[in-house]
């Protein structure tokens, strides 16, 4: 694999780019793998990487059943923060955040993270002191946080709706090392990446069955053969009950639910920054990409489906609040809309644990949050694979923590998973 | 679109409705242990495929109603109200 940097890109340029390999290899499966993850999203990629990396287990296969960044890599809004309260969500985002400032690096390859702002407006005193209370937590625990006035606002992001007088906007707060990245290229980081430390990336690979023998799951059946793993990680958010089921072991505090996003055309430089209409208002966020085009979502489409396609009545609920918020968008045409499949749990917040297989172990429950949590997702998960123990940011997001009593429910909007947005 | 034939009010877009969610769940006694507890209010079967759930008819007759639907298509098998005896009611009232 060519390493890309400055003498690489000039040799190749001189050469007519002949001379680059290619980024990942596609080897046939092995019959045997220290651990098998299932799983070639953003987060399996990067767990598979970590193992690697940080605990030096290489002999890891990344098992996806189309081809990676195909799932959910491939359907967010490629919003990067680490706003979070709850203890053990806050430090876990955190780190996450941090790791993006050097993935880039880490990788050799640019994964365009832009950290370009996250704003997320307030619309009523209310919103404004809950706001501020989450982003004071965070300022205790280290993470940047900052309120805007309205006056520092309208400077920064003149061409917002500011007559808005049913959400009136009063303010916004600020989270300055957050962003953007490019999504695809965090899925190719990371499988390229993790190939070059002896990661087998197996695509159209699909799962169909688990052998078990004396409790534990022995080896994986695939569409590509049986193969045998000494460890097994889930990490299929969207499909995860599917897999659970098949593993038979009933049920989980998962429901599936699909969330839609939006690309606009292409136009010139207009939004520099992640604006969310959210606190105390509507549910819509945007950004622009850096192709010109605008990316924007909203909620979910409020009933449970495995369908990746999104519905209308949603479209225009986000079409409405985008008007609301930004009315300048009122003429820009869609390029594309899709759905991607959500693990939305009972108290919003996911889990990286073990399972009552004993070599058997989970990743799941991303809800919204998925894009942003890749890199601590693999770091931890990797953590928890290799050393058997969950570390302390994570030690609570098992799925033991209902019975106990310690939901970690960042909005506080109790066991419907439709409601944590 | 989804469309839903309320027993009610007749065949209606989805958007009138509120997903309301598994039907299927059988709350314990109240004196069941945490764990009973526990798997009925927090785990979910998440069918991939036909299921029956609840929806509630919010901005039209308020009748919650149990539907078959299918969680892949989309496809609705069957609709009927989740109180049948509130039937009478409503059209002793019209």
């Amino acid at each position: 694999m060519t390493k890309f940097n400055a003498w690489n890109v000039i040799k190749n340029g001189l050469n007519g780019q002949s001379y680059w390999t290619r980024q990942w290899r596609d080897p046939e499966p092995k019959k045997n793998y220290d651990v098998i993850i299932i799983g070639g999203g953003l987060h399996g990629l990067a767990t598979a990487y970590y193992l690697a990396k940080n605990h030096n287990i290489k002999n890891v296969a990344v098992l996806e059943k189309g081809w990676i960044g195909g799932g959910n890599a491939g359907r967010n809004t490629t919003i990067v923060r680490s706003n979070y309260m709850m203890p053990g969500n806050h430090e876990f985002y955190e780190h996450s955040l941090k790791l993006w400032e050097n993935l880039s690096h880490d990788l050799n390859y640019n994964v365009m993270f832009s950290q370009r702002a996250h704003v997320s407006l307030f619309h009523s005193p209310v919103a404004k002191d809950s706001v501020s209370r989450t982003y004071n937590i965070m300022r205790l625990h280290g993470t940047d946080a900052e309120l805007w006035d309205l006056k520092k606002l309208k400077k920064k992001i003149p061409h917002l709706n500011y007559n808005n007088s049913r959400f009136p906007i009063l303010g916004a707060a600020v989270q300055k090392r957050a962003g953007n990245a490019r999504h695809d290229a965090v899925a190719w980081g990371y499988a390229r990446a993790a190939d070059t430390l002896g990661v087998d990336i197996l695509q159209n690979c699909e799962v169909t069955g688990f052998t078990r023998t004396n409790g534990m799951i022995e080896s994986v059946q695939t569409s590509r053969g049986i193969i045998k793993g000494k460890k097994i990680g889930f990490a299929v958010a969207g499909n995860t009950s599917v897999l659970w089921q098949m593993a038979e072991l009933g049920n989980l505090p998962i429901e599936s639910h699909k969330l839609q996003a939006f690309v606009s055309e292409a136009v010139k430089p207009l939004l520099d920054q992640v604006v969310v209409y959210g606190v105390g208002g509507a549910h819509f966020y945007i950004s622009q990409s850096d192709k010109g085009s605008m990316v924007f979502g909203g909620d979910l489409d409020w009933y449970k489906s495995y369908a990746q396609r999104g519905n209308l009545p949603m479209v225009q609920d986000v079409a409405e609040a985008a008007m609301a918020i930004f009315p300048s968008l009122g003429r820009i045409r869609l390029l594309r809309h899709w759905a991607g499949v959500m693990d939305m749990t009972m108290d919003g917040s996911f889990f990286i644990c073990k399972t009552p297989i004993s070599n058997l172990y989970l990743n799941a429950g991303w809800n919204y949050g998925g894009f942003k949590a890749s890199p601590a997702s693999g770091w931890y998960f990797a953590d928890l694979i290799a050393n058997e123990n969950p570390h302390n940011y994570v030690q609570n997001h098992n799925l033991e923590r209902f019975e106990k009593g310690i939901n970690i429910d960042e909005r506080g909007a109790g066991p419907d998973p439709k409601l944590h947005g | 679109m989804i469309r839903i034939n309320c027993p009610y009010c007749g065949e209606r877009d989805h958007s009138e409705f509120s997903y309301g969610g598994d039907a299927t769940i059988k709350y314990p006694s109240l004196d069941s242990s945490e764990k009973e507890w526990t798997k009925a209010i927090f785990f979910r079967k998440n069918i991939k495929g036909f299921q029956l759930e609840t929806w509630h008819h919010t901005n039209g007759c308020r009748m919650w109603l149990e539907i078959e639907r299918s969680t892949v298509t989309h496809e609705i098998r069957s609709v009927k109200p989740c109180h049948p005896d509130l039937k009478k009611v409503v059209e002793n009232n019209k």
